[in-house]
């Protein structure tokens, strides 16, 4: 047995599930599903999104966060997501990267916020490593001082998720459908989208970020792949997700009644 | 020799207010393992001292612009029940309040936004009942005990902060009436609670 093979019997086993292009009101569900029925770690990592979609947190008004009248116009969806944190625009120039986790599976890890956020800028330290001035600022991921990843996280009892969308490359007109949120970062000094946030393609291939954060996770977890169709989401483990797609109905009321 | 100001005969000059000023904010914070009685004893005589030497204890901002005390320690109530999932309980006759702990809130960070149920709802020992975000997360707060919801916080929705200010008083949760009265048994009082915080955290 090599030193590297006795290592890994020790550390605890995370399913490891690769998607491309899968919808992202479908990643939440299986996420929210995975955190609340599952008792496995899991790490989800999808390449990019199929279409353009809106993402709130689990507090989000759309009111506040996004340009109504553009979004109404031009029909474009709208997901209010089962964790905290601010409001994204995904599409095909996103990368998510997952993790969820159970509250002891990473020895000295309290299930808080912060160390969790922590725990996750060593983890992407590692990835980046000898790439760009990586950094977590505040509870974002940064380029010298620009933002690349947002982050989201919910705690239950006994399990955790941070998950993390992550700048690939975005397009700057998809950028009018977000206003500018009232709750801001202090690092971000009033900046508008173009000058906050950079491209992630402008510092590494789109593969060589998924191979890092595989070979990465592989120092806390002994990674074993699954493949998506093999996770029961049939009706007997049916589960009354939080995470929703707003109705047209629903965005035309909150417009209305401005 | 000092300079002394006629009217306020222990005012020194400003090194000593200095000194004199980090000693009381210090004392004046909560200390661990202490109750609230006793951190209340303590406030008030650092602010009692601090009045009587011409010094505030509330703010001295001018002085340590950047300076902040940070609170190492976090509160616990005599009187209450806690349970590992850093919620509280006072039970009061046939009415339990709910809330989350000082050590909860404080490394749960600022909160933005509480979900709390319905009354009418029946929640179960250990079960969640609703949720707290703090920025970036959210995360659930679980019932020490069985039964119904038979109030829910309003003031919450529109200052969700007092869960930060104020955990154990105008930040209180819920209120059940208890459906299970051994519920209450198997949960901790202040002091084993207390050992259970600093455990958890040596832990980590």
């Amino acid at each position: 047995m090599t030193t590297s093979q006795a290592r890994k019997i020790g550390l605890p086993l995370m399913n490891l599930v690769r998607l491309k292009g899968a919808p992202i009101l479908q990643q939440l569900h299986l996420e929210e599903q995975l955190l609340r029925t599952s008792s496995d770690n899991w790490c989800i990592i999808n390449d990019g999104t199929n279409s353009p979609t809106i993402v709130m947190g689990i507090s989000g008004k759309p009111a506040e966060l996004i340009e109504l009248e553009l979004v109404l116009q031009n029909r474009v969806p709208v997901i209010r997501r089962f964790t905290g944190g601010g409001t994204v625009i995904v599409d095909r120039g996103t990368l998510f990267v997952t993790f969820i986790c159970n509250k002891d599976a990473i020895p000295g890890l309290q299930p808080y916020p912060s160390p969790i956020m922590s725990w996750s800028r060593l983890l992407y330290k590692e990835v980046f490593r000898g790439i760009g001035d990586f950094d977590l600022r505040e509870n974002d991921y940064v380029f010298d001082n620009r933002k690349f990843g947002g982050n989201a996280q919910s705690i239950t009892k006994n399990r955790w998720i941070h998950h993390t969308s992550f700048l690939w490359d975005y397009d700057v007109k998809n950028m009018a459908y977000l206003k500018l949120p009232t709750r801001a970062p202090e690092y971000r000094s009033a900046r508008g989208h173009e000058e906050f946030i950079c491209r992630m393609k402008d510092y590494l291939p789109r593969s060589a970020f998924i191979e890092n954060t595989i070979k990465a996770v592989g120092t806390y977890f002994s990674s074993r792949s699954i493949q998506s169709e093999a996770i029961d989401t049939s009706p007997d483990t049916a589960f009354p997700h939080s995470t929703k797609l707003l109705t047209k109905q629903e965005l035309e009321a909150v417009f209305s009644s401005r | 020799m000092p300079t002394i100001h006629p009217t306020h005969p222990f005012r020194t000059d400003q090194a000593n207010i200095e000194r004199l000023t980090s000693l009381l904010l210090y004392l004046g914070q909560p200390k661990r393992g202490s109750t609230e009685k006793d951190n209340m004893a303590l406030r008030l005589w650092a602010s009692s001292t601090a009045n009587a030497l011409g010094v505030s204890c509330a703010s001295k901002a001018h002085l340590f612009p950047s300076f902040s005390l940070s609170r190492c320690f976090s509160t616990v109530l005599d009187g209450l029940k806690y349970a590992t999932s850093h919620e509280w309980v006072k039970h009061e006759g046939s009415v339990a309040t709910i809330g989350i702990t000082d050590h909860a809130q404080d490394h749960l960070g600022e909160v933005v936004f509480v979900e709390l149920p319905e009354p009418g709802v029946s929640v179960s020992k250990g079960g969640s009942f609703g949720a707290v975000e703090s920025v970036k997360a959210t995360s659930d707060v679980n019932s020490p005990i069985s039964g119904e919801v038979i109030e829910v916080n309003s003031k919450l929705s529109e200052s969700p902060g007092l869960i930060n200010s104020s955990p154990y008083e105008e930040g209180w949760m819920v209120k059940l009436k208890p459906s299970s009265p051994s519920d209450l048994e198997s949960l901790m009082g202040p002091k084993d609670y207390t050992k259970f915080c600093e455990e958890e955290d040596a832990a980590h």
